[in-house]
């Protein structure tokens, strides 16, 4: 099995708010209704099923070949294709938004999807699993193990999550390749949101995934 | 009785085959010399006849319209007993009541192509010029003309927008076709087992199945019909060579593997001693009872000349560029005649022009065949696939 067929399956899984997951319901809010929408690792559709009801336009990528049979035989326009090695096919602004959600630490070249990401679309929706998480850090220093949590429950010999990132690396990315960051939004434990008047070292310790709405920065 | 025994003779008789030809057991659309088909080759085809299968009712704002386009060896018989050999329908596990294209939903249209031998003008049609079968004077024809004169079929049935095309291995081409040369009045495209272009290697089968034909005394350059015979052993050297492409070599041994036929111990002779040799002969056999040599050697030239791309500049995605039709495109992982790769490069190109498709490769081990074969997995997302759209389109699925 290669190294993402089992993603986002068992990649992340986030506690459900009623029917979706908040992380879903999330993003969702994010996007504008009526907009095109691109859901890169798009699993079994749950996110697209839900942007769907909103009367989104989504479409999906998705690396496992079941997923894949599965969106597709919910009616959702999916096709079966690999972030890493896929994106290049898609012309300059075909869409509004493109989402990667929790996907992203499981790309082999997370940087250049995140350009792609903000090529494709006019802007990007990206969530993934905080590495600066209290309890992460805590299993490293005290337990002297990696880290392994409910939603990350992979050993780190079997994980498809290669490319672990904290909010602060990430942050310091999306300022390197110049993408302005219009929303951020941390989660914690419980799937509710960190509060935003708190500074970013607070976020970074417990928010336990982190959600950020992005777009092109100007020219430098 | 030892030796060799060579590929029986049909049971049915020429007489019998060319009844359909000229009169078939379906509706039949005739276009006069007002209405000629112009060919890519530069001719106009004129008069001409379709046949062709409806299922289904049309609906009041003519929207519930499905067009079944048939592989190279299939025929306008989609889902309704096949008049010459009184098999079922050869897609009946897909068009059907309670199949995913259901009658009661949609109005199916299926018609024989252009060059085939069911009805539709064909090599083996009489040539109104000369009172004769055309043969080999019959104009070689493309997969753009036989969807050129499917246009012709629907605009008569007064068939603006078709719901869906539908089709896979030539059939899947001419799925294709349509969404490039009428992308307006397609409004879903289910394109299955199939490619923008025909391969060498594809293009290789074919040559070899048509020296087959041609190799056989009583093809007589093609003039076979006024001598009152057929080339049944070369055409059936064809489809002996061209099943083996629809198979796969794991299916070719979960089904035979190396077992003997009806024997314990090798004949040391050639007979068929092996299941599979048994079971080849027989498919070449039962092929020739229904199907025209000439007619093979035209639709094998069709699909070698197909090309998409090629009629765009040699960019696949200019083909689609900003179309609106829904796409799904389906392959299977032990397809090596229209492999995979061949789905993923169109899937590219849609993906390219921004057209909304679903693409999914279905796992099993019958090869190209699979498409005409019982694999829930490939019904279940036809029917997702067409349910979505017709939602979209605001049909009313009547489930059951």
């Amino acid at each position: 099995m290669s190294v993402q067929e089992v993603l986002p399956l068992s990649g992340v899984t986030t506690r459900s708010s009623g029917e979706y997951r908040a992380d879903h319901v999330l993003v969702a809010d994010m996007v504008k209704p009526g907009s095109k929408v691109l859901d890169v690792g798009c699993g079994e559709g749950d996110l697209l099923q839900l942007l769907e009801t909103r009367g989104i336009d989504g479409r999906g990528i998705e690396l496992s070949r079941e997923g894949v049979n599965r969106c597709v035989a919910k009616g959702l326009a999916v096709v079966q294709g690999d972030a890493d090695t896929d994106l290049i096919n898609y012309p300059d602004d075909a869409f509004d938004y493109v989402i990667l959600s929790q996907t992203l630490q499981a790309t082999r070249q997370p940087r250049v999807v995140l350009e792609n990401l903000l090529r494709i679309g006019r802007r990007a929706i990206v969530s993934f699993p905080n590495f600066g998480f209290w309890k992460m850090r805590l299993q490293l220093l005290i337990g002297g193990h990696m880290p392994r949590t409910e939603n990350l429950p992979a050993t780190w010999y079997d994980t498809a999550n290669i490319h672990f990132c904290t909010i602060k690396d990430f942050v310091q990315l999306c300022d390197e390749i110049n993408v302005k960051m219009e929303r951020s939004v941390a989660l914690d434990l419980y799937g509710r949101p960190v509060p935003l008047n708190l500074p970013w070292w607070v976020w970074n310790m417990f928010g336990e995934q982190a959600v950020f709405l992005l777009s092109r920065g100007g020219g430098k | 009785m030892g030796g060799v025994k060579s590929i029986p003779s049909p049971a049915i008789s020429t007489d019998e085959r060319s009844h359909e030809v000229d009169h078939p057991s379906s509706q039949v659309a005739h276009f006069g010399t007002e209405q000629p088909l112009r060919l890519d080759c530069g001719v106009d085809l004129t008069p001409f006849q379709i046949a062709y299968q409806t299922y289904g009712e049309l609906n009041a704002d003519r929207s519930n319209a499905v067009l079944i386009c048939h592989a190279l060896t299939g025929d306008q018989h989609v889902a309704n007993v096949h008049p010459v050999t009184g098999k079922p329908g050869w897609w009946e596990t897909l068009v059907g009541p309670g199949r995913p294209i259901d009658p009661k939903n949609y109005f199916i249209i299926c018609s024989n192509v252009i060059g085939g031998c069911m009805g539709s003008t064909g090599p083996a049609s009489i040539n109104p010029a000369t009172g004769k079968v055309w043969g080999l004077d019959f104009p070689v024809i493309t997969i753009p003309d036989m969807v050129r004169a499917q246009a012709m079929l629907i605009d008569r049935l007064g068939i603006d927008t078709l719901f869906a095309v539908v089709g896979g291995s030539m059939g899947g081409m001419q799925v294709l076709q349509w969404t490039a040369a009428y992308p307006a009045r397609v409004y879903s495209a289910l394109a299955i087992a199939c490619a923008t272009r025909h391969s060498a290697q594809n293009i290789a089968f074919h040559e070899l199945g048509r020296q087959a034909v041609m190799a056989d005394p009583d093809w007589h350059g093609g003039g076979y019909a006024d001598q009152g015979i057929h080339p049944h052993r070369g055409l059936a050297v064809a489809r002996m060579a061209a099943h083996i492409t629809y198979l796969s070599d794991a299916a070719l041994h979960r089904k035979f593997g190396r077992r003997m036929q009806d024997r314990e111990l090798p004949t040391f002779s050639f007979d068929a001693d092996f299941q599979v040799e048994s079971y080849l002969r027989y498919q070449g056999s039962s092929f020739v009872e229904r199907f025209d040599a000439n007619s093979y050697l035209y639709l094998t030239r069709a699909m070698d000349y197909f090309d998409i791309a090629a009629d765009h500049g040699g960019v696949l995605a200019k083909a689609f560029a900003d179309i609106k039709t829904r796409f799904c495109v389906v392959s299977f992982t032990s397809d090596w005649l229209f492999p995979t790769s061949e789905s993923r490069a169109l899937v590219h190109a849609l993906n390219a022009s921004s057209a909304r498709v679903s693409f999914a490769e279905i796992e099993t081990d019958r090869g190209h065949d699979a498409f005409l074969l019982d694999v829930p997995e490939f019904f279940d997302i036809s029917r997702a696939f067409l349910q979505s759209a017709g939602k979209a389109r605001g049909l009313t699925a009547k489930d059951g």
